[in-house]
């Protein structure tokens, strides 16, 4: 923590201070490059070019250490890697690797900038140059954000182009002939001038130590790999069953255990009776984690059992019991200054007092757990001063951090193993599960505990993107023309609270809690968006498209208010609003083309429109509703997304997809609730989600206007929570402005 | 108590009461099958008995009468089933979590349903949950192997 601690300080969170600083201290230490972690463990005889590139016996290996979530990002890494290096796709084989400094993420610090997406001003450009040393400097290695792509297109190519080289460099001195004049296919450099072949194998070890010189990167019109559709490497083994998540790992001598800590979340343990568990069939040991109990047994069943027949005093919840007090935080949010002030164009509050009419709505989101498919787990095994955990993660530095901070042991002496994850969605960024897991192994030293959630413990334990109050203001001239728009928002911020588990003291104007809003390429002449940090308790976190999720959903259905107060059509209002933003322009224009927007379509249907850019990526949804014996059916959705650059079409659409089946799943029945302090869903039965019979059919196109790369992860959720409100209201005449539609109306 | 999975018989001693999913993967070590929700709600933990999709959550081993299925004993990565095959050239998983139990699920329906329809798909597989949203992905998959299956 050290270091980190010590950035921190320097007011870490996004702003001019942070990066100021950062530049001051930092040259020496950006500049300097990594140590290759895989050189730590390297078996004899095999070969590490670079920390992304392993060869030995059994070929080339490519580390791809970012959480393989569901996004397909380990073979679009392994893919850039591929693509310079010249290894045929069938061959590649992929690791997520250790945990190192070597594989921080720096585009995720450049998105931190408080600047727009489209915003070029040099202000803005030397700020995320600066974050992204700032990046670097602090090292975390993280998934998140929509940001791996992103962060690795040119490193990913970088290390496979400058193994490709070290390899030359090696066979051109066998063979005492230039580099230059070598050529590389298949795994293989080759001499066209006599056909000769060197197996990568067989000189890797030579090129280790090969000090090629620098060489250009391809152009992407050489490309063989990237801008394609690539099979995904982990396909067939999560087609058979074969593939290893954190659940799953199995190590000799291996106990099972599971945890229940106060569901009045953050409230003390004050006592508890085990005596009936200690008898329960199969366990081994229960142990005392402080905020909770552990029971430790010789299979994950008994081990439920037994903890839940653990009588158990809590200590009370440090926020408002009731699902009521919660909100009351919100409204007195909005009596703090803001946290954020991210848009203030023109003069609101003249444009206001001069209007000779306006409208003004209040929107509610609720919190959401992210109910990942696979259960929170980590399995553990410490020995005197060493510890190692399996365990899948967006955070693999992080877990080792404090693991280690737990078991009293330096990070170093910790390893972190990171396995595939049964879903992410942000709950994997998160340590909490592998601290227990380090502390339940703790307890039995020298054998393996695997720890593994029950579905109840899971739903009810989250980090939940946060309860948010959005109150909207737009005023009209007497023609009915838009002259001011005025968004305050009421809300725990998530990256203050995440900070704060890492230990950051943070500052600054955290743009999550109006993410959506106050950066959206369109233009009003009165404009302001100003964003509350309410206090209310809850730990919140990152949940996919984070502040977008709701404020998406609050920006979109209020533009959608303001076209109907108008008598506009809502495509046609926002076309003129975004006149200045080609690449949002473009996005729209084609998802009405696709939907055939404006057509006449029958009674009982409706559709509905929005668009967010987020992560920086343009993305335009457009969703047909009907309404059968009173329920709402979704039809079908139509989705246009701008993301620069496509680097996988299939993996990009697929990301698309789930984005919108999150978000919609959202919006129609995602609710956490609070009564007593506690959570009032415990599993899928309450906290459902979205099944095949309700999915939509959908359509995708994508276009390439942007210049920067976005992301894919995320940016597909936050329309579709919106264009879904709006088809209602264009079917229904009902405007829903509060969170899960379901509250109001029923769905098939 | 015996079991037979994948045709191989298994002698294992535990309490009647136990789900068969946690013999499975913790006695057995079977981990293709998993544990979503435990009150058969997800459909994660889908496997076969008799041919029939049964929620091994939710069935106590003390009631298993005949063979059981999993995930492992319909193909492996070098023997992969028709139906394996269809899921892997759509490109279905994502985070593959809940891939075993849609499998699975989709396995059984097959066999009944040769050829089946839109709305034996959704009244087969609306049991099986998938987070990441791979939906109209499996509902491909699904009518690629029964044309596999075909032909
Ligand atoms: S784990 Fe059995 S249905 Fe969910
Ligand atoms: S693929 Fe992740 S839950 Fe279905």
């Amino acid at each position: 923590m050290g270091k980190l601690k010590t950035i921190a300080r320097r007011s870490f969170l996004i702003g001019s201070v942070a990066v100021a600083g950062g530049a001051a201290f930092g040259v020496y230490t950006y500049k300097k490059p990594y140590a290759n972690p895989l050189l730590d463990d390297l078996a004899e005889g095999d070969a590490t070019l670079n920390p992304f590139v392993l060869i030995n016996k059994d070929g080339v290996t490519i580390i791809t250490p970012r959480a393989e979530m569901g996004q397909g990002i380990q073979s679009t890494l392994a893919a850039m890697v591929a693509e310079e290096l010249d290894v045929a796709w069938e061959s590649v084989k992929f690791e997520h690797g250790p945990a190192a400094s070597a594989y921080y993420n720096n585009a995720m610090f450049a998105a931190g900038v408080p600047f727009n997406e489209f915003d070029k001003s040099f202000l803005a450009e030397t700020l995320r140059s600066g974050m992204k040393k700032l990046g670097k400097i602090l090292a975390i290695q993280l998934t998140g954000g929509s940001t791996a792509t992103i962060d690795g297109i040119d490193k990913m190519r970088m290390a496979g182009c400058s193994a490709r080289e070290a390899l030359k460099t090696a066979a051109a001195e066998r063979w005492d002939v230039e580099a230059a004049s070598l050529k590389t296919e298949n795994g293989a450099v080759i001499n066209p001038a006599n056909g000769e072949k060197l197996d990568y194998r067989e000189i890797a070890s030579e090129a280790a130590d090969a000090r090629p010189a620098t060489v250009p990167l391809r152009d992407p019109s050489q490309w063989k790999y990237l801008g394609k559709s690539m099979p995904r490497l982990d396909m067939p083994a999560k087609a058979t069953g074969t593939a290893e998540f954190g659940i799953d790992v199995r190590l000799d001598d291996m106990l099972y255990a599971s945890v229940r800590t106060n569901p009045k979340l953050g409230g003390k343990m004050r006592s508890y009776d085990a005596a009936e568990a200690k008898k329960m069939p199969g366990v081994v040991k229960v142990v005392d984690l402080g905020d909770g109990v552990g029971v430790i047994a010789d299979n994950t069943w008994r081990a439920f059992n037994a903890v839940n027949a653990i009588e158990v005093e809590w200590g009370g919840a440090p926020y408002p019991a009731t699902q009521a007090g919660m909100w009351e935080a919100l409204e007195k949010g909005f009596s703090l200054d803001p946290l954020n002030t991210l848009r203030d164009d023109g003069d609101v509050v003249k444009a206001s007092a001069d209007a000779p009419d306006g409208i003004t709505a209040e929107y509610r989101a609720p919190f959401l757990a992210h109910s990942c498919m696979e259960p929170m787990n980590a399995t553990a095994l410490v020995n005197g001063d060493s510890a190692e955990i399996w365990t899948g993660t967006q955070a693999p530095g992080i877990v080792e951090q404090f693991a280690a901070e737990a078991l009293g042991l330096d990070t170093e002496q910790v390893k972190v193993h990171t396995t595939f994850l049964g879903g992410g969605f942000g709950r994997r960024g998160e340590y909490d599960a592998a601290v227990h897991a380090a502390k339940l192994a703790n307890a039995v030293k020298g054998k393996p505990v695997k720890m593994t959630w029950t579905r109840e413990e899971d739903m009810t334990h989250d980090f939940y993107r946060p309860i948010a109050l959005g109150r909207f203001n737009a005023y009209f001239d007497s023609s009915k023309n838009l002259k001011g728009f005025d968004a305050k928002v009421s809300s725990p911020s998530p990256t203050y609270d995440a900070m704060g588990r890492l230990g950051f003291p943070v500052g600054g104007p955290d743009p999550q809690l109006t993410e959506g809003i106050h950066n959206q390429p369109i233009d009003i002449e009165n404009y302001r968006v100003y964003g509350y940090n309410a206090k209310v308790g809850v730990p919140v976190g990152f949940w996919r498209s984070v502040g977008n999720s709701f404020g998406g959903f609050f920006h979109e259905s209020f533009l959608d208010e303001i076209a109907h107060h108008r008598g506009v059509d809502p495509v046609e209002m926002r076309l003129q609003l975004m006149a200045n933003h080609s690449v949002a322009k473009a996005v729209v224009e084609k998802v009405a083309e696709m939907s055939n927007w404006g057509s006449k379509i029958n009674a009982g249907s409706g559709m509905g429109f929005a668009h967010t850019l987020s992560f920086g990526t343009y993305v335009a949804q457009v969703v047909k509703v009907s309404q059968i014996d009173g329920e709402i059916k979704i039809d079908k959705v139509w989705c246009v997304a701008d993301p620069g650059k496509v680097i996988d079409p299939q993996n990009f659409e697929a990301q698309m997809m789930s984005g919108i089946i999150y978000g919609l799943t959202s919006a129609i029945m995602g609710e956490i609730t609070f009564e007593d302090g506690e959570a009032e869903q415990f599993n899928f039965p309450d906290y459902d989600a979205m099944r095949m019979v309700q999915c939509p059919e959908m359509e995708f196109a994508t276009l390439s206007n942007k210049a920067r790369l976005g992301g894919a992860g995320e940016p597909g959720t936050p329309p579709s929570i919106p264009a879904l409100a709006n088809a209602i209201f264009d079917l229904t005449g009902e405007r829903y402005r509060e969170l899960p539609l379901n509250k109001h109306i029923d769905f098939v | 108590m015996k079991l037979t999975i994948n045709g191989k018989a298994h002698e294992i001693e535990v309490e009647a009461d136990m789900p068969l999913l946690w013999v499975l993967r913790d006695e057995l070590g079977y981990t293709g099958t998993k544990f979503g929700c435990g009150v058969a709600a997800c459909g994660a933990c889908t496997v076969h008995m008799n041919g029939e999709p049964i929620r091994s959550c939710s069935t106590a081993v003390g009631d298993v009468e005949g063979e059981i299925t999993t995930i492992e004993g319909i193909g492996t990565p070098d023997n992969l089933a028709a139906i394996q095959e269809a899921w892997i050239e759509e490109q279905v998983a994502q985070c593959g979590y809940c891939q075993s139990g849609q499998i699975m699920s989709a396995a059984a329906l097959l066999q009944t349903s040769p050829n089946p329809s839109d709305d034996e798909i959704d009244e087969a597989m609306s049991g099986n949950l998938c987070r990441c949203g791979t939906y109209p992905r499996i509902r491909a998959a699904i009518k690629s192997a029964a044309s596999k299956m075909e032909g």
